[in-house]
């Protein structure tokens, strides 16, 4: 499994229940319900990546997060989970009030763009950074936003929201193994994880 | 639902199976209606495929549309050329697979492929029922089922399973008899007949009652009203259709000619496959009975028949897991409709998956081949297979 998604693991307590938003092909919630025992639901927008959750036995449903969400009722699970999608999302503090609202607490993590490999290319190149974790053109992106480690810590301010943990990761470049980055993240990590809870 | 009964390109199947009767509410223990009526004694065909376990935990109760009956998989004879309705998605290895799961499928309540319904005998008159056949609704249909589920020795569904108006069983399963539905399936189906629904069929009735040959559904003995019936079920093909699968289908497309006939004939394929549709159902089909069966559809309303009205109250009674499927091209029972039950599902706290399947073959799309639906099912009952014994474990 991806280490960003071990990371996010780890922040889980076994035995609780958690909703993945936009989990893909389950990859995540499958882990987690047969290693930690976890009660998992997933929300996914497509087809092929819904069918391929229902048929691995993940409960799963076919649709947008943004709406999805606001059927559940209040603290509905312990966790909800926004992996790399944060960076794609219209109206990011609705949302997160949202996940906060049905989760006890939220488990939000997106691609640094202030590490120092965007900055270099930029500041370099002239051009839009491609990176990795970034991987597309300013024309075929789906990530409408950029986001920053000190950025998501602002956000929190200003939206009225806690961040009960951070975990600044490298990944290597397959994505499966990785480390924690404790010095200078906002210029060293590429993703940020971030545990979070309400105010 | 239509007749698209396909051969499995594998040649697997659950081989000869055989029609079972079950009778039951026998006078003065007649069964009690929705409408207050009472009916009995009553006759619920059915048929069974795979083995029941010891603990009687694996049953899988399939549900049939309008026109279906107790016939979902398997041949009657060697050299029967038709398998049963669902035999793509009912046998060994398939989606509902019988090497695992017993499955029972029985002809609803009102039908008449073998179950009671106005083409039996009144036991009061010895003659057909015709009209004097009580309304039934598919809360009935169910009430029935579950006598006969019982009858089989089994307490506890695995799951019930089925589309359209066998959808609607499903649901009324999940909220009649929660303690006895582990998982339920509906398909291409709705809590509530909408406006555009009930149009069609209404209409489909009109074309039978118009018949002179239906007297008032006093046609026993005497020529029956085939044309409306065919019209009703001409009516019906166009709804399990699309736009979109009758533009691949027809299209403009002339039948056996190359320049209009200026008559009346069947000059367009489209109309010749109708007529043929229509023609064939006659055959095998009671003119009364579709009155019965699709004013049972009418009627079904779910949020309204439990309390409030709302589909949130009447869900809060199930307790099974749901997977909830639709089809893109359905119009008869769209998407948003499959949608807001997943909605009230989910306010409730219930377990529900959700997949809409992108077809183009309308409607009747849960009855064609279709990898999709089949690993969805079968992923489905692997995990609430699982889940129901750990379930029990639990106790």
């Amino acid at each position: 499994m991806r280490f960003d998604l071990r990371t996010i693991a780890s922040l889980i307590s076994p035995g609780s229940t958690v909703l993945d938003l936009g989990c893909g092909n389950g990859e995540l919630l499958y882990y987690l319900e047969k290693e930690r025992g976890v009660s998992g639901t997933g929300i996914e927008k497509s087809e092929t990546e819904v069918a391929k959750c229902i048929e691995r036995g993940l409960s799963t449903l076919q649709g947008d997060i943004n709406t999805e969400l606001l059927d559940y009722p209040d603290e509905a699970f312990d966790y909800v989970i926004l992996s790399r999608t944060l960076q794609q999302v219209y109206e990011p503090a609705e949302l997160i009030r949202s996940l906060l609202r049905v989760g006890k607490m939220g488990i939000v993590s997106f691609p640094n763009f202030s590490h120092w490999r965007v900055r270099l290319q930029l500041l370099g190149s002239g051009y839009a950074p491609v990176t990795r974790e970034l991987p597309y053109e300013w024309y075929d992106t789906p990530n409408i936003r950029v986001i920053t480690l000190k950025d998501f810590r602002k956000f929190s301010k200003d939206v009225g929201f806690r961040i009960l943990k951070i975990m600044a990761i490298v990944s290597d470049f397959d994505g499966t193994s990785g480390r924690l980055v404790t010095f200078m993240p906002n210029l060293r990590a590429t993703y940020g994880i971030f545990l979070i809870g309400k105010e | 639902m239509s007749e698209y009964i396909e051969h499995d390109k594998t040649g697997k199947s659950v081989g000869l199976v055989e029609k079972r009767f079950f009778n039951f509410a026998k006078p003065p223990n007649e069964m009690c209606l929705e409408s207050g009526a009472r009916l009995g004694p009553l006759t619920l065909a059915y048929e069974t495929y795979g083995t029941l376990n010891r603990e009687k935990s694996n049953a899988i109760l399939v549900c049939h549309a309008l026109s279906g009956d107790s016939h979902a998989a398997g041949y009657y004879s060697e050299d029967d050329p038709r398998p049963g309705w669902w035999d793509i998605m009912v046998g060994p290895g398939k989606g509902i697979d019988t090497e695992k799961y017993f499955v029972i499928c029985s002809n609803i309540l009102g039908s008449c492929m073998g179950s009671t319904g106005p083409c039996s005998i009144d036991p009061r008159t010895n003659r057909p029922y015709g009209l004097e056949f009580p309304v039934v609704t598919i809360g009935d249909m169910v009430k029935a089922q579950k006598a006969l589920v019982e009858h089989l020795g089994i307490e506890r569904l695995l799951a019930v399973v089925g589309g359209s108006i066998g959808g609607m069983q499903v649901l009324e399963w999940s909220v009649r008899y929660p303690g006895s539905v582990n998982s339920a399936i509906p398909l291409a189906t709705t809590t509530r007949h909408s406006a555009l629904a009930i149009a069609f069929n209404e209409v489909a009735r009109q074309a039978i009652m118009a018949d002179p040959n239906w007297s008032k559904g006093n046609y026993h003995g005497g020529p029956t009203p085939d044309t409306g019936l065919a019209v009703a079920r001409m009516i019906g093909h166009i709804t399990y259709l699309s736009d979109e699968a009758m533009r691949h289908k027809f299209g403009r497309r002339l039948q056996g000619r190359n320049n209009f006939s200026f008559h009346f004939d069947a000059d367009f394929q489209v109309e010749s496959y109708l007529r043929y549709q229509g023609s064939k159902f006659v055959g095998r089909f009671d003119a009364n009975a579709f009155l019965y069966i699709t004013k049972a559809a009418d009627y079904y309303d779910l949020p309204n028949q439990h309390d409030s009205g709302s589909a949130v109250e009447a869900f809060s009674k199930a307790r099974a897991k749901f997977l909830v499927v639709s089809f893109t091209s359905d119009w008869l029972y769209p998407t948003y409709q499959s949608k807001a039950m997943v909605q009230a599902m989910k306010k409730c706290g219930l377990d529900v998956s959700f997949c809409e399947i992108e077809a183009k073959w309308g409607h009747d799309a849960f009855l064609l081949p279709n990898e999709r639906l089949s690993s969805l099912i079968k992923g489905f009952l692997v995990r609430v297979a699982k889940d129901g014994g750990k379930a029990e474990d639990a106790l």
